[in-house]
């Protein structure tokens, strides 16, 4: 290293360090969001520099010289090398979504400091490790994706685990990003109106790409993107009008139209209603992104939120029940690792990276960004009054859902809120009420509004129902986009058992596979909105340990190849978060299966509740019969879920293990599916910075 | 580097983040390596191109 990288790596490094300093030490009086930000960019950028380099050279061996399947399969369509900087917006759209939005959101109810400390280390020694391995591996298989090689490389039963791993994911996260959509919506015709007109906006896109003006994707975005901000600001218009009844929708009402909205948009044509709307919510989500970092940095807010809440060691907390460890780790899940990714990691982008010495800046760069975006999702929770924070993310079961109630039970919990000041803050975003709005999304955008709000002066309304649309928005494109992945494995899976499941052109297949996939999670859905104990509350927790599993699955497979590949000494870089993701993930399991607690505990609140019904008692926040018997059934199915997913990953790191034994005692190496080497032609430079030898524009 | 070249420069990526330059590169592609092939109109090409992703889904994540 030069003298004059010496020097800017420690400013850094020192930057950094104060940064930590702060957000850790300081007690009593309120910090800069600044701080959070520059620990965060000052620890990513020592991660990128020399940890994740490390990874690539040393415990990968990526190499240069060595040609990549879009290089030697290059066939235009889906292998195709393409610009490392292209494909980096490709992948970052694709691994972006709702989640670390909402998890770091509801992690703040134990503090800022444990969710923003695992959200950056996490994401420096697990989430981005995972990311890069996962797409290093794939790429020197072809592009094989997760199931393939954990059963070519594992055996049947890690890849028929994965498999159930991957559907049951998909299931439970549909339902939870669902659900999210379903509380913000609720009651709330501004937003309904917003989110209900994007369909016609995407169908004329659609149109207008297919037959007006083919291909020409900027301008049809940008008409989109127009029409978009119409009708959020008409939202406010249609609020005051006689249209305001047709849309002010109760929950029940919203799930059964995204259930039908769920079918209906995935037998669509992909050209009709997804391919548009997968634009538009790409350009929204990158933009609001890029305007919410700029937004922080212009406001410098302070954080209004402690840095550590008593929930956080009582594990009493209101928005999820249990303590620090694990579900502060459980909740955040997406933001610092999420198993999810690895399906992304190995299905599309290994087909189109240019070259090995690229995994660094696509893979660990592209969930850095996930990561700080998790960060400022953290920031915009943490900076509305905590009193807001709970009456709004309490479920109505216990804030009684008017602000009298709300007031009473905030401030039982030790933070203190007038019935007025929770008033005020419905009647600044133009809402009737934000009591008891669960699931994030709305606690986000309060946190949005006040930061856009304070840069343009004023505006908050059209803010929140702004941040309110984007995030509905993408919601409901990976909904359509998920309910056909999950298709299209079903499709596969029955294609075992009758051939004609396998077409894509099939018609009573694909409509019936995709009913199956809308019915599971449509499912869970109906539950958590009727849940009396309040959905989010519940189904959170499953998410995250399902999103966890995943990644505890990926995570084995990287560990059992770097010792196939006879790198053991490095088998530790993936195989120490895989144990710490394994200890978190089986921890949240037991304790969801096995606490005497009942509001821990699934199957502790399914005997509570089923011994007051066998005396006849009706317990709070039930209020009848049914109630009590939905809290029953709700309990045992989850509670179910929730063991299953722990008896999932033992069964995968129990097979595995006996595969490392193996290779470790074998005097051969053993054999594994990678593809033998081939010298790459092809120039490309390996990160954003380095030069491009031709020209670029 | 100046205003135009960072026009350029996010116009490029633009076009090419949409898909919006897949036609100019098959269109580049066929004439360079099938010179004496016909060439799809940008219709035909990018209706092909819509229908290939009812096949190959591609995941959005959390």
């Amino acid at each position: 290293m030069r003298t004059k990288s010496i020097a800017i790596w420690s400013a850094v490094a020192i930057v950094g360090a104060v940064a930590w300093g702060v957000i850790a030490l300081v007690r009593g009086e309120s910090i800069s969001a600044a701080w959070l930000i520059a620990a965060a960019v000052c620890s990513y950028a020592i991660a990128y520099r020399f940890y994740a380099r490390f990874i690539q050279y040393r415990v990968l061996g990526a190499d240069r010289n060595r040609a990549t399947p879009a290089e030697r399969l290059d066939n235009d369509r889906d292998f195709q090398p393409t610009d490392r900087r292209v494909l980096f917006g490709h992948h970052f759209a694709a691994i972006a979504g709702a989640g670390p939005l909402v998890g770091p959101v509801l992690a703040a109810q134990m503090g800022y400091l444990p969710g923003t400390i695992w959200i950056i280390v996490g994401v420096i020694f697990a989430g981005a490790v995972q990311d890069m391995v996962v797409l290093f591996f794939s790429m020197r298989r072809d592009g094989k994706s997760l199931g393939q090689m954990a059963r070519d490389e594992i055996g049947p039963v890690g890849g028929v685990a994965a498999l159930v791993a991957v559907l049951s994911i998909m299931v439970i996260l549909l339902a939870v990003l669902a659900l999210v959509v379903v509380n913000a919506l609720a009651n709330s015709p501004w937003g309904t109106f917003s989110i209900a007109m994007t369909i016609p906006i995407a169908l004329f896109m659609g149109f207008y790409l297919r037959v007006i003006r083919p291909g020409r994707v900027l301008e049809t975005s940008l008409i989109g993107v127009v029409l978009l901000l119409i009708v959020i600001a008409a939202g406010g218009w249609v609020q005051d009008s006689s249209l305001a009844d047709a849309f002010t929708l109760e929950p029940e009402t919203l799930v059964f139209c995204l259930i039908a909205y769920g079918f209906v948009a995935s037998v669509l044509p992909v050209w009709m209603l997804l391919a548009p709307r997968d634009y538009l919510s790409t350009f929204m989500k990158i933009g609001t992104i890029v305007l919410l970092a700029i937004g922080i940095l212009v406001t410098l807010p302070v954080m209004e939120n402690e840095a550590v809440t008593k929930f956080a060691s009582n594990g009493e907390g209101p928005v999820f029940a249990g303590s620090l460890f694990p579900f502060v780790f459980i909740t955040i899940a997406c933001g610092a690792l999420s198993g999810f990714h690895s399906l992304i990691a190995s299905g599309t982008t290994p087909k189109l990276i240019e070259k090995e010495t690229q995994v660094r800046f696509i893979g660990y760069g592209a969930m850095l960004m996930e990561s700080f975006v998790a960060v400022m999702a953290i920031i915009a929770a943490s900076i509305i009054d905590p009193g807001i924070y709970f009456a709004v993310n309490s479920p109505a079961g216990v804030t009684g859902g008017t602000v009298e109630t709300a007031s009473q039970f905030v401030n039982g919990l030790g933070f203190a809120i007038t019935p007025d000041a929770l008033q005020a803050a419905a009647t600044a975003v133009e809402e009737e009420s934000i009591i008891s709005k669960t699931g994030g999304a709305p606690t986000f955008a309060l946190g949005v509004s006040e930061i856009f709000a304070g840069v343009t002066n004023g505006g908050k309304a059209f803010w929140y129902h702004f941040a309110i649309m984007f995030e509905a928005l993408f919601i409901l494109t990976t909904v359509d986009a998920g309910t056909r992945v999950g298709r299209f494995m079903l499709q596969d899976t029955l294609g075992n058992v009758y051939k004609p499941f396998r077409q894509v052109s099939w018609k009573p297949g694909v409509w019936l596979c995709s009913a199956i996939i809308v019915g599971a999670w449509g499912y869970f859905l109906y539950v958590g909105v009727t849940d009396p104990l309040g959905g989010i509350n519940q189904l959170f927790p499953l998410f995250g340990i399902a999103n966890q599993l995943l990644a505890a699955i990926a995570l084995t497979l990287c560990t059992v190849l770097l010792i196939k590949h006879g790198k053991l000494k490095w088998a530790w870089v993936t195989g120490i978060p895989l144990a710490w993701d394994a200890v978190v993930t089986l921890t949240a399991s037991y304790q969801k299966v096995f606490s005497a607690d009942p509001k821990l505990g699934f199957f502790a609140q399914r005997d509570r509740f089923q011994d007051a019904i066998a005396a006849g008692e009706v317990l709070p926040p039930a209020k009848n019969l049914d109630d009590m018997n939905a809290v029953v059934t709700n309990s045992t199915v989850d509670g179910v879920l929730a063991a299953f997913f722990a008896l999932l990953i033992i069964v995968v790191i129990l097979d595995a293990t006996r595969i490392c034994i193996k290779a470790i005692r074998s005097r051969e190496p053993l054999p594994t599916s990678e593809v033998p080497a081939q010298e790459s032609k092809l120039e490309a430079p390996d990160g954003l910075l380095d030069r491009k030898p031709e020209l670029v524009a | 580097m100046t205003v135009r070249d960072v026009f350029t420069g996010v116009r490029w990526y633009l076009r090419e983040v949409s898909g919006e330059s897949a036609y100019d590169r098959y269109v580049e592609h066929r004439r360079r390596d099938h010179p004496d092939e016909p060439v799809l109109s940008r219709r035909a090409f990018e209706r092909a191109r819509q229908d290939e992703r009812e096949a190959r889904p591609q995941a959005r994540c959390c």
